[in-house]
């Protein structure tokens, strides 16, 4: 019972950076725009929150400039992407890349020290009843703003005449333009969504995954948040689904790595890539699904013609 | 305050030629504020930075060898993106190239005779256009997007040598370091002039990948329709050019470069795998292969520019004990100002006054 009750508290952990980042992407290619910069922005969250929790004492407040230096940093990319009208991948490249390299150097002197935890919901009773207790009463904060995440961006995206409008933004910009909406505005919001959620992801990692600074600690997470984009057919719920998925498969890995089994830990460590690989393989051969999906203007630059 | 970009009739040549230079003197300007954020002197630095590396005979060799892998991997990406396929796996297939290569004298010690390097380089080649090839596959068979698959190869690929080195090819005389048996004579890429410095023959593949892919690019069939297919995917299939064979071209070519930077790398500077053998050399050959414009020649003297980045940084850590992690700050932003300059060969920037654009068409 209770190693059931642990491991199923630590793919929570392990999925809601994945969820948060996703969503966030998710947002902004909804909008017609392709942040390949994830990566980039998850660190500096993940060093921008480390780094003010161990000079504040707050965790809390580490949590928010988190989201807010990574969504200052998206800025980049959409002055990029929007007011300049650059290539979407290439930017999106130098985005991660600078944000990997900024993150070393902000965070060089804060290598080896011990971070603070974000504290846990604990409510008497509640928290306690077995099995399910932690899991639904005792978890870290970010974990309950994964999940209101999902359901708030479904509202937005579905039942809500601005997430209408962004959708319609992204499936034809020129079109929308004709009709008068500020497609470049409403984008530079949907790319500070993107920043401020994936700023929220890195956080995870810094203040409750595993509390502490390393370089590069997303290790490629950034990039399985973009993969879990597509593999969601750009859909909130299904994100859900497959953060939860590729938490599973990267804890299972863990455990079987603990346990000894007779397989080489770099072919374990290398399962979440392959897995991947592997469910973008089979989501993307149905060529007319994927089409139909696709936000039509993903990843075409705009240039408003007066 | 607002931007306005206003289409060029045609691309400004003069612009296209000189946007790089403005972009790595803004990388200059913007590094300068960073120096004195870390209370260092911005010029005696960028002096140590950019400059003293490039004074003394041992250090241009050192130049060289960093600049060749660059130089290799950057090629071969242009022509990736000149065609419009996302290959920003080289790392990978960098990594693999030097595995595959490395095979014959780590598994094969005692075959050491004139063959043993030219069929490294050939197994590098090979290895490396080999795993290009997986997300090629991918993509003309079932449509899987090229970014994320060849990007997804790098981990797998340093995970594939981490074990290599960790278990099955450890050096038996190694103490349990985690490295293979050091390469013997035969399989070591030859210094150019010993006597002056380490440069070895990797600069020199490198230039002649240069010329050869620019030729391919200018004068050849092959190289036309790279560019149809990347300007124009529609009119590229009218001409009759197959676009599945236009990603196995690009990313088998690009691979081929990667595998033989990695191998001429493990076999010139290092003599032997160890877990880790590249500074990012496949990360940073996209921001070269975009410094260089997409072309072959620019290409080699980008691949310059970011290697001096890579021991200017080594060189102002001693000298100055300015943090190493500088290093890949400057690569970032020298693409941020490569890619934002490249607007302006494209269109004009205006400046417009505090109105929106639903304004100003209201206006007219």
């Amino acid at each position: 019972m209770e190693i059931a009750e642990n491991i199923l508290l630590t793919i929570a952990t392990a999925s809601t950076p994945l969820l948060i980042a996703a969503l966030g992407e998710l947002v902004v290619e909804r909008s017609g725009v392709l942040n390949l910069g994830v990566e980039g922005m998850m660190v500096m969250g993940a060093v921008c929150g480390f780094v003010l929790t161990a000079t504040t004492g707050s965790p809390w407040l580490g949590l928010i400039g988190a989201v807010f230096a990574a969504a200052l940093f998206s800025l980049l990319f959409g002055f990029l992407t929007l007011s300049i009208a650059t290539n979407q991948v290439a930017s999106g490249l130098s985005l991660t890349l600078l944000g990997l390299g900024l993150s070393g150097l902000i965070g060089e002197k804060f290598v080896g020290i011990a971070g603070q935890k974000l504290p846990s919901l604990y409510i008497p009773g509640l928290s306690d009843i077995p099995l399910i207790g932690r899991l639904v009463f005792g978890q870290d904060p970010i974990f309950y703003i994964s999940l209101a995440l999902v359901v708030g961006v479904m509202w937005f995206l579905f039942r809500t005449r601005a997430g209408l409008t962004l959708r319609a933004i992204g499936d034809n910009h020129e079109s929308a333009h004709a009709l008068g909406i500020g497609v470049i505005r409403a984008r530079y919001l949907a790319v500070l969504f993107g920043g401020a959620c994936a700023g929220l992801a890195g956080a995870h990692l810094s203040l409750v995954y595993t509390p502490q600074w390393v370089e590069n600690m997303t290790s490629g997470r950034g990039w399985i948040a973009l993969a879990l984009v597509v593999f969601a057919s750009w859909r909130p719920w299904r994100v859900l689904a497959g953060a939860y998925l590729f938490g599973g498969v990267t804890i299972g890995q863990l455990h079987a790595q603990a346990l000894g089994v007779g397989i080489p830990s770099q072919l374990l460590s290398a399962l979440p890539y392959l897995a991947t690989i592997a469910v973008l393989v089979i989501i993307s051969r149905n060529r007319r699904l994927t089409l139909l999906n696709t936000p039509a203007s993903l990843g075409r630059p705009f240039v408003p013609n007066r | 305050m607002q931007l306005a970009l206003v289409r060029r009739q045609y691309p400004s040549r003069v612009l296209s030629v000189f946007t790089p230079f403005i972009a790595f003197g803004l990388t200059l300007l913007a590094g300068s504020i960073m120096f004195a954020a870390q209370g260092l002197d911005p010029l005696v630095t960028l002096y140590t930075y950019f400059v003293e590396p490039l004074i003394e005979t041992w250090s241009l060799h050192e130049l060289a060898i960093k600049a060749a892998p660059l130089i290799l991997i950057g090629v071969g990406l242009s022509v990736c993106f000149l065609s419009n396929n996302w290959n920003i796996g080289a790392e990978g297939q960098f990594v693999v190239g030097a595995i595959t290569g490395s095979a014959l004298p780590v598994l094969w010690p005692d075959f050491a005779n004139f063959a043993t390097l030219p069929l490294m380089l050939l197994f590098g080649v090979l290895g490396g256009c080999a795993y290009a090839c997986i997300p090629a596959l991918l993509k003309t068979r079932f449509n899987t997007n090229e970014i994320l698959t060849s990007l997804m190869l790098v981990y797998v690929a340093q995970l594939l040598l981490d074990w290599l080195v960790r278990g099955p090819w450890r050096n038996p005389e190694g103490f349990n370091f985690p490295e293979t048996r050091i390469f013997n004579d035969a399989a070591i890429l030859p210094e150019l002039f010993s006597e002056y410095g380490r440069a070895n023959w990797g600069i020199v593949f490198a230039l002649v990948a240069a010329i050869g892919v620019w030729l391919m690019l200018r004068k050849t069939l092959k190289g036309f329709e790279v560019q149809v297919v990347g300007a124009s995917p529609r009119a590229g299939r009218f001409a009759g050019f197959s676009s599945s064979r236009m990603v196995f071209f690009a990313f088998g070519l690009s691979g081929a470069l990667a595998g033989l930077a990695g191998i001429a790398e493990v076999a010139g500077a290092s003599g032997q795998l160890r877990p880790v053998i590249s500074p990012g050399y496949g990360f940073t050959a996209i921001i070269v292969a975009f410094l260089g414009r997409l072309n072959p020649l620019g290409i080699v003297a980008a691949g310059l520019v970011l290697a001096l980045t890579y021991l200017g940084g080594e060189a102002a850590q001693i000298a100055l004990g300015l943090s190493d992690k500088v290093v890949r700050v400057f690569q970032g932003m020298l693409l941020f100002f490569v890619l934002a300059t490249d607007t302006l060969i494209h269109y004009q920037v205006r400046v417009t006054g505090g109105t929106t654009a639903g304004d100003s068409r209201g206006d007219r």
